[in-house]
């Protein structure tokens, strides 16, 4: 319960270990942000000179009716206005590209990251949460690392900037006018406070709205079934109504912010005007400080408002960095020993000694079993559901640590080896069938470069997939998923026993498919197992009397225990668990055989 | 366009305050524009000290400087109140409709068939109701204002630069038409970039997706590295793409700086020069360069008005068509509305029924009579139409084939409403609300009756469970609140189903994931409280249904056996293969 409401934390406003975190990824690109510091330095200097320039073109050029002189600033104003777009453009760029670079280096880690966890990580995690983490979160990183860190900076040069050209002129009139400055940082953070609070309302009534649409187009039948949608939509026109509330409540905060920020700014107009005037009148200013102050008075209010944005950037950073960086910290993952054995010349021999295996602690799945595959031997798993049977491949390939017991592969234990060179060794194949967005070729070879192209074709013909793909509009380069071919279910089997076998492992494990194909396919997929055993350990969970029947030995599996073992005649002599599995899921393919 | 006209009944509802906030506009413009005005007369006053020809009275002067200085912020205090004004007119009105259009929305969505919802996908139906209402609304509220905030600015503003200096304003005026321009070429690029770095995230979305669900693979065969590139590859093609959209937005603030410092230098420099002349007051160029303030930003906003109408014209035009979609299945003229109750008499009469008009017939010439207060089960592999047949009983689906009449009336003649209230359907999927457990269990019933929720929680056999949840029966369910298993989830939606206490109750596999020792129980609870109705039972268990009056078995959409347990088992057919497996299914449960 506690992990559902992860993605509702609003998170402090700033934490600095967060922060330093953050911060170690801006390191690698820290001449980048040196580099817009100096250049933000220039071009916020490059505003504030504009009017400065009026100045001087009103007092000495106007009024002295020197028209040469009007020019040469008319001159002066155009460079500047050029000169501070494109140092802007450019600033803005590689700002960005940094906040940009950032961003791939922590999503690209922390995939990377991902994908090492262990099985278990992702059992207890529902996947569209760590999806999320990758996409989202990420993102909403974006704007403090592409605009924040800099534009911070931006925005205080700038007001550094008019203060040093208001105090060079008048510092008497800089006061007068600042005398509103005050006034304004307070209401902005108030507001600010104010905004931040009605809109945590509004997403929140937001939220009960999507999810109570969620929730009832998913049930809508059972709506329907009751006939509640009038009550519906009462209930809808409540939550309805309680989002535009909040939504009206928040238009009070703009509506009577922006409107004081202007009358706030015309104040500071009207105060200059007065003071400035008089001082104009004694001789002590000049017209043209006047102008030049009115036209400083709108340029220092937009930073200092927007400073204060900057906090909100901070927050929603600071509440998604700690989603990220959990996942950073969560180390579920089976660790590779420190000097692992080497593997020389794999025979391909599996021994299970007294193997006790748990997913939950205590509750075993797997109790005290033992048993030996030699070289080159099938062996078929047979048991009812939940009889242990899919542990078993789950703790040979090291998805899953056992509890006690060792696992013996050509007599090293497994938890010695490089965990990728034994997987490298074990081929599986699953159940249910994952195929890649991609071609029909890439799933086949997973993008290996040492499967050429050759092997790939050979690997369809061996399985008796060649037929149907070669069938299909683009063969083996037709797109499956989404955009391309449909393939069928038994297709799809075809095409992950190709996967196999372009990679011959020395080991193969086969999870046979339940899921009922038509009796073609059914045929090119019992022809195809057999040559895909033939020469090689394999393990297989089996759902088909033709895999038992050619596999050297059976085990029965019965609530995580090994109750028998032998050949299928051995067994069914026997007349007890493995008979009676016969008959439950074996002997209507004998009658179907047969007819 | 047009479908934006659509939006007019809308406005209409809010039209006095929609009026007033025009008027607000307009009056807030007008004292605004006021404030140039006065800095020109102080501006102007001051000019007089250093004129060299005429004495100046220096008290006069500094009471015209006083007097415009208290005069710019009378102004600025009555064009900043109408502005607040107009904020809590427009911008509230555009809540008010949103809200109006979500409401119609789901009044309608309501109303739509099962087959709706089968072929749009609940991400799809939410992406109308919040993104598109959204967009609408944009255009309703700030669009809106801002067209008429900006055309009166630039009528009032124009106006009044005209009567001071005819010249001045048309050379002034001259950069603006080509900001307006940029800011619609460049938000609409802008748009359209913004639309492929949504497409490459989703793809990088899917990306993570897709190696998070094959895990199993990727680390089977050891291609962790390869997932690692092609994540990475995505991610830079995304920068690429980010990167293409900032190439053009960086351009948007200094071109803006550029166009705008335009027209103040034009102002400083012709302007300038006129005063050189001697045809332009000083004070005249300080009003022209704050007025150039004003004209600005209501350009800006010209270019950016003319995509949020695009945007809000296309999301019109989807919403149009979720709202012209049929109810499908209600009331008509065959309706006879003298039918108040049911009794629970359920005839199938040559039923054939496919999904859709080119797929496969799921159900084919089904021939049944389900006799007021029997006990009938059907049984049969997945997908033989088994719940087909329940659901066609509840008219979530209309059949085109046949016909099925209960006591006697074709049930597209029963208002849907009886038929639904009299029908306790408990459909296969257990949904429940996210609400407190009475709640759902009293979510059919108009009342809010304790006893009722117990009595039925205990003809369920739900009673025993409730008393360990935290709070009873106000134990929250679902995300908020306590997972239930799949064996109470079932109790509880039959519950829900009880206590309507429908004539014709309806279990879809309701019994799966319940132990066959509560099954019993329940079952036996059942036949007590609810002998003298019609009770349908679909199961893939035969100890649901050995004890029905009559058990069907469906195969590939047809009644292939019929009868009793020990007739159907006699028989030998589909019906005793399953009897016997479950019979071994049993013995192996009970080997330890």
């Amino acid at each position: 319960m506690t992990e559902n409401r992860e993605d509702e934390i609003l998170g402090k406003a700033y934490d600095s270990n967060l922060m330093k975190r953050l911060l170690s990824y801006v390191k690698p690109y820290a001449r980048y942000v040196v580099f817009a510091i100096l250049l933000n330095i220039v071009v916020a200097a490059l505003g504030p000179v504009r009017p400065y320039l009026t100045k001087i073109a009103i007092d000495d050029y106007i009024v002295e009716s020197n028209f040469n002189g009007l020019l040469l600033i008319g001159l002066l104003l155009v460079a500047s206005l050029i000169f501070q777009a494109v140092i802007q453009y450019f600033l803005t760029y590689y700002t960005q590209l940094m906040g940009q670079k950032i961003i791939y280096d922590l999503r690209t880690k922390l995939f990377n990251h991902i994908q090492k966890l262990a099985l278990r990580f992702f059992d207890r995690t529902p996947i569209g949460r760590t999806v999320t983490r990758v996409t989202n979160d990420i993102e909403s990183l974006n704007e403090l690392f592409s605009s924040g860190i800099v534009m911070v900076f931006s925005d205080i040069f700038i007001i550094l900037w008019i203060l040093v050209f208001m105090f060079f002129m008048s510092w008497e009139l800089s006061l007068v006018a600042l005398s509103v400055l005050p006034v304004l940082v307070y209401a902005t953070f108030l507001f600010r406070r104010k905004v931040r609070d009605a809109y945590r309302d509004v997403r929140k009534h937001l939220a009960r709205l999507n999810s109570y649409m969620q929730e009832h187009i998913g049930g809508m039948n059972v709506v329907q079934i009751f006939t509640k949608e009038n009550e519906e939509l009462q209930k809808f026109s409540k939550i309805n109504t309680d989002h535009k509330q909040a939504n009206i409540n928040s238009i009070f905060y703009y509506a009577v912010f922006y409107p004081f920020v202007e009358i706030l700014s015309s104040a500071a107009v009207a105060l200059i005007i007065w003071y400035g005037g008089g001082n104009v009148i004694q001789g002590t200013l000049t017209i043209g400080v006047l102008f030049a102050f009115i036209q400083y008075t709108e340029m220092f209010f937009r930073p200092v408002r927007d400073l204060s944005e900057k906090y909100n950037i901070m927050q929603t950073a600071m509440a998604s960095s700690e989603r990220i960086f959990k996942l950073f910290d969560d180390n579920t993952m089976i660790q590779n020993p420190e000097h692992p054995e080497r593997l020389n010349k794999v025979k391909g021999k599996i021994e299970f000694q007294n193997v006790w295996f748990a997913y939950n602690p205590e509750e075993y799945v797997l109790k005290d079993v033992s048993f030996k595959i030699n070289p080159g031997e099938t062996v078929a798993i047979v048991g009812h559901t939940g009889a242990g049977k899919t542990s078993i491949i789950n703790i040979l390939t090291r998805f899953y640590d056992i509890q006690k017991g060792s696992i013996l592969f050509d007599g090293l234990n497994i938890a010695a080896l490089d965990k990728r060179e034994l997987r490298k060794h074990i081929s599986i194949v699953l159940q249910d069938v994952y195929l890649f967005a991609g071609t029909i070729k890439t799933n086949i070879s997973l993008n290996s470069p040492d499967i050429s192209e050759e092997r790939i074709v050979e690997a369809a013909r061996t399985v008796g997939a060649y037929d149907f793909i070669s069938k299909l509009s683009d063969g083996f380069d037709s797109e499956v998923k989404e955009k391309g071919a449909t393939l069928s279910v038994g297709q799809k089997q075809l095409i992950s026993f190709a996967r196999a076998l372009a990679y011959d492992p020395k080991i193969l494990i086969l999870d046979e498919a339940t899921s009922s194909v038509d009796t073609e396919t059914e045929k090119l997929i019992q022809q195809a197992i057999l040559k895909l055993l033939k020469g090689r350990t394999s393990i297989v969970i089996a759902h088909r009397l033709s895999t038992i029947q050619n596999s050297d030995k059976i085990i029965v599996m019965h609530k995580g225990e090994i109750k028998e073992m032998g050949t299928h005649r051995e067994l069914l002599a026997k007349r007890d668990i493995y008979f009676k599995l016969y008959q439950l899921q074996y002997k209507d393919q004998e009658i179907t055989k047969t007819a | 366009m047009g479908s934006l006209l659509q939006l007019n009944k809308y406005l209409f509802r809010y039209k006095t305050k929609l009026v007033l906030g025009i008027s607000f506009i307009l009056v807030s413009n007008a004292a605004g524009v006021l404030i140039p005005l006065f800095i020109k007369d102080a501006i102007d006053g001051l000019r007089t000290v250093f004129s060299n020809i005429t004495v100046y009275d220096s008290a006069k002067v500094y009471d015209i400087v006083l007097n415009n200085g208290i005069l710019i912020f009378i102004a600025a205090v009555v064009s900043g109140f109408f502005r607040f004004l107009i904020r809590q007119t427009i911008i509230v009105v555009s809540r008010e409709i949103e809200y109006d259009i979500r409401q119609d929305f789901w009044t309608h969505i309501q109303r739509l068939p099962l087959r709706f919802f089968q072929n749009n996908s609940t991400g799809n139906i939410m992406a109308h109701a919040t993104n598109d209402i959204g967009a609408v609304r944009m255009y309703v509220g700030p669009a809106v204002m801002y067209s008429i905030d900006t055309i009166s600015t630039f009528i009032i503003v124009i106006a009044l630069m005209i009567t001071i200096n005819i010249p001045l304003t048309i050379y002034t005026l001259l950069p603006l038409p080509i900001l307006s321009f940029f800011v619609y070429k460049l938000s609409k690029r802008i748009h359209k970039k913004f639309t492929l770095i949504q497409e490459k995230f989703s793809e990088l979305t899917t990306k993570a997706q897709e190696s998070f669900s094959g895990i199993r693979v990727i680390k089977s065969y050891v291609k962790e590295q390869n997932e690692v590139d092609a994540f990475n590859k995505l991610s830079n093609e995304y920068l690429i793409r980010n990167m293409d959209k900032v190439k053009i937005q960086a351009l948007f603030m200094p071109l803006l700086y550029l166009i705008a410092g335009t027209s103040v230098i034009i102002v400083i420099i012709l302007g300038g020069s006129m005063v050189i002349n001697g045809t332009l007051s000083l004070g005249e160029i300080t009003a022209f360069v704050v007025f150039l303030g004003y004209l600005i930003w209501p350009t800006i906003a010209f270019g950016w008005v003319a995509n949020i109408i695009q945007q809000a014209d296309a999301s019109m035009k989807r919403l149009d068509k979720i709202m012209n979609e049929k109810y499908e299945i209600e009331d008509s003229a065959k309706t006879d509305f003298s039918i108040t109750d049911i009794n629970g008499e359920i005839e199938f009469e040559n039923v054939s029924f496919k999904y859709n008009d080119g797929s496969d017939y799921v159900l084919r010439n089904i021939n049944l009579k389900i006799p007021c207060g029997s006990t009938i089960a059907i049984i049969g592999h997945t997908g033989e139409g088994k719940s087909t047949m329940v659901n066609l009983i509840a008219r979530l689906y209309d059949i085109k084939e046949g016909t099925i009449k209960i006591d006697g009336n074709p049930i597209n003649t029963i208002p849907l409403k009886i038929l639904r209230k009299s029908i306790g359907l408990v459909p296969q999927e257990t949904f429940l609300f996210s609400e407190t457990l009475a709640n759902n269990i009293l979510y059919g019933v108009n009342q809010k009756d304790k006893e009722l929720v117990k009595k039925y929680s205990s003809v369920a056999m739900l009673d025993k469970d409730v008393d360990d949840f935290p709070n009873g029966y106000d134990t929250m369910i679902g995300e908020r609140g306590i997972t239930l298993s799949g064996g109470q989830k079932q109790r509880t939606c039959l519950a829900r189903a009880l206590a309507v206490e429908p004539r014709v109750l309806i279990l879809d596999d309701s019994f799966s994931a319940i132990d066959t020792g509560t099954e019993e129980g329940i079952l036996k609870n059942l036949s007590s409280y609810f002998a003298g109705r019609t009770s349908i039972l679909i199961s893939h268990r035969i100890s649901t249904i050995r004890n029905a009056d009559k058990i069907i078995v469906l195969d590939k959409g047809r009644i292939v056996e019929e009868g009793l347990h020990d007739e159907l088992v006699a028989l030998g057919g589909i019906y005793a293969d399953i009897h016997l497996k479950q019979l071994l299914e049993e013995e192996l449960e009970e080997i330890n």
